[in-house]
């Protein structure tokens, strides 16, 4: 299918009507599955009367559905879009379809900073409830995500950041917190493990509007910005020399875009928890989908919404009424249909 | 004579090389000896190295003979055999996957080792380690010939390394997604996988030894099969086509070897799979690229790094142990990463 080209203001896009497709389809299906999502609860719905309740201030279900379902389906989405984002921008950057922002040390610093703070303030210690269960979480992820993050960027950055060493220094600080986690799962109380665990797992569970605030922020300045570095991206995928003599300011740019890739996935992660496998899937799904050669940013971000929106849904039905970790099904949900992909696209 | 002087040169370098590699290959087997005799003489009861002499040659029955033969013999024995069987798959799945982050589950192992055994727990009511251990070899068998499977059914002439690896991280997400959810409902199996998942070769038995040793031994031999063809493949798949290698053949020992040494491994002592990942980038600069150095180099170093790390493990927290896989880790993973930005990695 033939390229079509967007120009604004002196800077161009290749626009391909396959992406436009999938993009706008996908957000389509999104916003389908959200409304059927606001149907579960204690009161159960109709779509029409979900419906009804977003538009009309003074039905019943209003506060029901505006305060509780609706911020909650919103969590899910957004906190997809923008792990979605992050996974496409350090695939790209990486040049390997294997690296998600685990090894930019976002998620994996998050995990370490809340499972430290549920275990070690945990039952075994008095106990842990109120200000630190509903404040102190998102913040000590946030926390540990960043500092996970200005980790790895400096150990990588030597005389300039090189691609093949980020991975690799991302693969080693990760190892140190995912055992560090590991570690603390196994001094801490059984209890305070599984509550751990669930976090870990990702889990929308009780998610309101002060989660879906950050998110939103994080992505609508964050999409347009990206968008803008594409172009970079674009050049990255022919390696360091041959960007350099095209004149792509190279580590101005990578950095830059690592950047938006981190603070996407921080505040993700901070809000939902590192929900598994969104952020390394939904890039190659969309790849797969626009039949482009580097992971799509907005296809992504479409992909990775409809990912945990779709798996939300399954994971509040399926063994109703004991609701499932989000993340424990994005993928049992994305892995057989990105293998589907890889398969179909070999025939 | 310019042209003379150049075949001159490379005959003698190459002797050179070969010379200089064989003297590296021994000063690895003397650290792993030194390995082995720090991890049978040091733990929470010191023996002294003449006792440990006396306890391996001529055995009385003493206190310090039943530590050595029933406890540290067997933890050292299961650490040199996983370290390199570990090491050996890391290499070997780096190189068919051309990814430097391929570790030796990749293809699913760890993760349908650790799916089959919580299911075994919960599902079964297995309550010992000898029983399943079973299961965790059936699981990381059955998930890595799967997602070869997979790979091969729509591909001509085998799976590429890019598929390969995809399919198999999306199949081991999958399996890690089930048993997740499984130790979430279930409690004993949550406290018997929150201490797998962290690795160690403590208190295993000389029993499970003789579990894993068949399978070790047959993948260190189709490994060894498998170098020559593997270095062809590093050349790429056109190249090693028209050299006569067939693609799909030795991919596919190549994977048979890597499933049958981590999958033993990673059954007797938990995700390690970490170690496999490393050793082969701590290898490269000192064998090249050449498999057939890489892969015992390989196995040499993960096994002095593996039971190293127990070592640690075991006098680090008194009186407690802290587990193998963590100290690896923390231990392992900084002295990495000070390698990785010392030098310029040795690219696949």
């Amino acid at each position: 299918m033939s390229a079509l080209a967007l120009r604004v203001a002196g800077l161009s896009w290749r626009v391909r009507p396959r992406g436009v497709v999938v993009t706008v389809g996908g957000l389509a299906v999104v916003v389908l599955l959200m409304a059927l999502n606001m149907r579960i609860g204690d009161i159960p719905m109709s779509v029409a009367e979900v419906l009804r309740a977003v538009v009309d201030a003074g039905s019943d279900n209003h506060f029901v559905v505006m305060e509780l379902r609706l911020p909650r389906a919103l969590t899910g989405a957004l906190v997809g879009a923008a792990l979605a984002l992050a996974g496409a921008i350090t695939q790209s950057i990486a040049r390997n379809p294997l690296a998600s922002p685990e090894i930019l040390g976002v998620t994996t610093g998050a995990s370490v900073t809340v499972v430290a703070g549920v275990v070690l303030s945990g039952s075994a210690a008095g106990g842990v409830s109120g200000a630190l269960a509903t404040f102190g979480i998102p913040a000590l992820a946030l926390l540990g995500g960043l500092a996970g993050a200005v980790i790895v960027y400096s150990l990588a950055w030597r005389r300039g950041l090189d691609g093949y060493r980020l991975v690799l220094v991302g693969i080693g600080v990760a190892a140190v917190f995912t055992n560090v986690k590991f570690w603390l799962l196994t001094v801490g109380d059984v209890n305070d493990t599984g509550r751990a665990m669930v976090w870990i797992s990702g889990s929308l569970n009780g998610r309101g509007w002060e989660h879906v605030g950050p998110v939103a922020l994080a992505l609508a300045v964050l999409i347009p910005a990206t968008l803008l570095g594409t172009r970079s991206l674009d050049a990255l995928r022919f390696g360091d020399d041959t960007v350099t003599s095209l004149g792509v300011r190279m580590n101005l740019a990578r950095g830059l875009m690592i950047l938006a890739a981190v603070l996407l996935a921080a505040v993700a992660t901070a809000s939902a928890g590192p929900i598994a496998f969104v952020a390394l899937a939904s890039p190659q799904i969309a790849l797969r989908l626009t039949r482009s050669a580097q992971p799509p940013l907005l296809a992504s971000a479409v992909i990775g919404a409809l990912l945990t929106t779709a798996a939300d849904l399954i994971a509040r039905t399926a063994f109703s009424p004991i609701e499932l970790p989000v993340g424990v099904v994005t993928a049992v949900l994305g892995a057989p249909y990105l293998i589907h992909l890889i398969w179909r696209a070999r025939k | 004579m310019p042209k003379l002087a150049y075949f001159t040169r490379v005959g003698n370098s190459e002797e050179e090389q070969v010379r200089r590699r064989t003297a590296v290959f021994g000063a690895l087997l003397a650290i792993v000896a030194i390995a082995i005799v720090m991890s049978i003489t040091i733990g929470s009861k010191p023996v002294p190295l003449t006792d440990a002499w006396h306890a391996l040659t001529s055995p009385t029955g003493t206190e310090n003979d039943i530590v050595i033969r029933s406890l540290r013999v067997p933890r050292t024995v299961l650490g040199v055999l996983a370290g390199i069987a570990l090491g050996v798959a890391g290499a070997l799945m780096q190189g068919h996957t051309r990814n430097p982050l391929a570790d030796p589950g990749l293809l699913g192992v760890t993760q349908g080792a650790a799916f089959a055994m919580v299911a075994s727990i919960i599902f079964l009511g297995m309550t010992s380690l000898y029983a399943y251990i079973w299961f965790g070899l059936a699981g990381a068998l059955i998930a890595s010939v799967g997602v070869f499977a997979l790979g091969m059914v729509g591909g001509r002439g085998g799976p590429t390394p890019v598929t390969l690896a995809l399919a198999g991280t999306a199949v081991s997400a999958f399996l890690y997604a089930l048993t997740s959810a499984l130790v979430l409902i279930d409690e004993q199996a949550m406290d018997v996988f929150r201490f797998w998942q962290s690795g160690s070769i403590a208190a295993r038995g000389a029993e499970v030894v003789w579990q894993v040793l068949p399978f070790i031994v047959v993948g260190l031999l189709l490994a060894l099969i498998n170098a020559p063809g593997l270095n062809a493949l590093s050349l790429g798949e056109d190249v090693a086509r028209s050299l006569g290698q067939n693609i799909g053949l030795t991919r596919g020992i190549g994977i048979a070897a890597v499933t049958l040494l981590a999958g033993a491994s990673v059954a007797a002592c938990g995700s390690l799979s970490f170690i496999g990942l490393i050793v082969p980038h701590l290898v490269r600069p000192l064998s090249g690229t050449d498999h057939r150095w890489l892969l015992p180099y390989s196995g040499l170093v993960g096994a002095a790094l593996l039971l190293f790390a127990d070592v640690i493990g075991r006098v680090v927290a008194p009186p407690g142990e802290l587990e193998v896989g963590i100290v690896l880790a923390l231990m392992g993973a900084p002295f990495f990463v000070a390698l990785v930005r010392r030098r310029k990695p040795v690219r696949l």
